[in-house]
């Protein structure tokens, strides 16, 4: 090992430095060298630091052979409009070979807002499906074998309302709820964050989100409770480091939150997920994956104590950053969407979502989610990036990143913990204010052209744009969901829906888990706004510090 | 609404129920770091909300930020109401995530300028500066 650092320190000074070459450094401001060699390893211990995949410390990935035994899923985030419209998009891409559902809902039911809100009146349908009784789910998932196939549910501070739905529409196929499966974001902290579609104040939150855990070990438990998600803190303008500190800071919080109510952590750590992004800088984000593996696993087993390794696997489906994608030149961000898949890929990540070239403007049309869905085809079957296990470990400038990241990751999350810890700094707003912060610095270098964007900030082109044939929500999506939304409440029992909803009341002001009363209530189509009002009611609304 | 000021002062404003606030927070850092006096008013504010905050905190302009594809149904909400209050003497600018196609659109209901995503800084400090001269 001497031999070769003494021999590279020779290379830079008779070699290297009679050149003139420019400087590099890492996103987060690391400046690196032109090379790196087995010293820049030199206390690396191969066993303990990375191990094999489907062992602790995971660096390598959490299965043993990896994609040899199963290829990581591939998830299109989707929801069009109605739930008729949704619902032949999903048969289309369960046809198309597609093998898990994404849902997008819109803003309102993301919020908690029925359609015949005056407040949403412009929002209805338009980021997503939207949902307003358990009568648009079992549309949305009609002729769909809820125990075939797996969902995820890009839902929040209402996750609790939508699992009840999703729960009674199993019950209504006649597929009892063991046998369903899927992910819930459920990840409230990034809301405050990053998000922005936050309701409640963070307590009552963390306890729908702990009524969730709970509920779910006991009745549905193929069902991911929660992605904890550093993905949209990244897309808000943090640095990677930032993505993965905040990310493991809030699981800590969740951890903690099951903990506090008796729930084993070898109970539910396994059924934890993450969502994090993929960039356009190759070595950095491989690297990013592997440090938060690594740095997951150790948190896990040394703080928690779990025993059984599976809750030491951080799982994690991953996305293209959307906000690296250009508006202008939009066929670019083909190229783009490639690259950040086949990092994905390569990083080991579970599942990959890739982002449609047109989604820097509207949801995605039919042909640009086909071609983002045969992006990752591609890459899975023309090309050998499945071949193998961590392909890219044992590059030496992979585990240096790797080292790095882990190293600069724990240094921030041990800066907030002692400022009183993630949730503090969400309540104070330093958090955010820190991402805002960054944000700014990283679009100053973007200004610059520090940080080159093709077609944006470099190579311009005043050739006339590409005209994009953008997804149009069709101008009856409000009117059929106002008028199904009417129908529904005119043929329900609203003694029913009362009693239903007056349960949720007593239960939300008491400790019980709300599930129950939740799911009690979808089935007799109490919608979405009614039971948010309630748990408003008792559990107030959260005030953002601007 | 004459009374002397050194700087200009704006209303920035997100509209409707997109959470996505960082275009938002990063012009309103840009043109604070500018010497212009900024109100970010936070998310999930209503066109009335933004009206009357306009009103009160007597601003020479109100910036709108938008990035979930209801530009057009929000300004021309916002234009209306301003109207309604007489204070349509108030600008309205609007940034975010707007297809090109709308842009024209976009000013021809009365948007005085219109910032897409990759807007330059320079563009939009010019701007504010040129029009909204102290």
């Amino acid at each position: 090992m001497n031999e070769i650092e003494t021999k590279r320190n020779q290379w830079e000074k008779n070699l290297l430095n009679k050149k003139n070459f420019s400087k590099a450094s890492t996103s987060w401001g690391h400046d690196l060298d032109v090379l790196y060699s087995p010293d820049h390893l030199k206390d690396m211990d191969y066993l303990e630091d990375i191990g094999f995949p489907g062992e602790f410390p995971f660096v390598r990935g959490v299965h043993p052979s990896m994609y040899r035994g199963k290829l990581w899923t591939m998830r299109q985030y989707s929801g069009f409009g109605t739930a008729e419209e949704t619902n032949a998009h999903y048969k289309y891409l369960l046809e198309q070979g597609q093998t898990g559902l994404s849902v997008a809902f819109d803003l309102p039911t993301q919020i908690g807002f029925d359609s015949d809100n005056p407040v949403v009146e412009d929002e209805v349908g338009k980021v997503g499906v939207s949902v307003d009784t358990l009568r648009d789910m079992e549309i949305i998932f009609e002729g769909i074998p809820l125990d075939k196939i797996t969902t995820s549910f890009t839902i929040n501070p209402t996750a609790s309302i939508i699992l009840a739905m999703y729960i009674a529409v199993a019950e209504k196929q006649g597929v009892s709820p063991e046998k369903i499966g899927g992910t819930l974001q459920n990840d409230i902290l990034k809301e405050y964050l990053a998000r922005g579609t936050q309701i409640f104040p963070p307590g009552p939150s963390l306890r729908l989100i702990g009524d969730i855990m709970e509920y779910c070990k006991e009745n549905v438990p193929r069902m991911n409770t929660i992605s904890i998600c550093g993905y949209h803190m990244r897309e808000a303008g943090c640095t990677l480091i930032h993505e993965v500190a905040y990310s493991l800071l809030d699981a800590i919080v969740y951890v903690e939150e099951a903990l506090k109510r008796g729930i084993d952590i070898d109970a539910f750590a396994p059924r934890l997920s993450f969502l994090l992004g993929c960039g356009m800088n190759v070595f950095e984000e491989v690297a990013k994956f592997r440090a938060a593996r690594r740095l997951w696993a150790k948190i896990v087993k040394n703080r928690f104590k779990a025993k059984n390794p599976a809750s030491m696997k951080m799982r994690v489906f991953s996305g293209c950053f959307g906000s690296e994608f250009t508006a202008s030149e939009p066929l670019n961000n083909i190229a783009r969407g490639t690259i950040m898949s086949l990092v994905a890929a390569l990083s080991g990540c579970n599942a990959i979502h890739t982002t449609s070239y047109d989604e820097a403007y509207a949801i995605p049309t039919e042909e640009s989610v086909r071609t983002a869905l045969r992006t990752q085809q591609i890459i899975a079957y023309e090309t050998d990036a499945s071949s193998v296990a961590d392909p890219m470990g044992g590059s030496y400038f992979l585990e240096y990143l790797t080292n790095n990241i882990e190293e600069e990751v724990e240094r921030e999350m041990a800066r907030i913990e002692d400022k009183g810890g993630i949730l503090k700094g969400i309540e104070e707003g330093s958090i955010q204010r820190d991402i805002a912060r960054q944000a700014y610095e990283l679009e100053e270098k973007i200004q610059s052209g520090e940080k080159v964007v093709v077609g944006v900030n470099k190579f311009v082109s005043d050739a006339k744009e590409h005209e994009m044939e953008l997804h149009q929500p069709s101008k009856e999506v409000k009117e059929k969901q106002l008028s199904r939304l009417k129908m529904t409440k005119a043929e329900r029992n609203n003694e029913a829906v009362k009693f239903a909803l007056d349960e949720i009341r007593r239960v939300a002001r008491g400790s019980g888990n709300l599930l129950g009363p939740i799911l009690s209530a979808v089935h007799e189509y109490a919608t979405m706004g009614e039971i948010c009002t309630v748990l408003k009611e008792v559990f107030g609304e959260y005030e953002e510090v601007v | 609404m004459n009374r002397e000021r050194s700087s200009i002062r704006l209303l920035l404003a997100k509209p409707g129920l997109d959470g996505h606030d960082r275009g938002a927070k990063v012009v309103a850092s840009l043109l604070r770091d500018a010497g212009m006096e900024v109100i970010y008013t936070g998310l999930r504010q209503t066109i009335d909300q933004t009206v009357n905050a306009a009103i009160q905190e007597d601003v020479d302009v109100i910036c709108l930020s938008i990035l979930s594809g209801v530009h057009k149904e929000l300004s021309g909400k916002l234009i209306a109401k301003l109207r309604e209050k007489n204070a349509e003497s108030i600008p309205i600018v609007v940034g975010g995530v707007i297809p090109p196609k709308d842009i024209p659109e976009l000013k021809k209901m009365g948007v005085m300028e219109v910032f897409p995503v990759h807007t330059s800084f320079d563009e939009i400090l010019g701007f504010f500066k040129d029009r909204f001269k102290r």
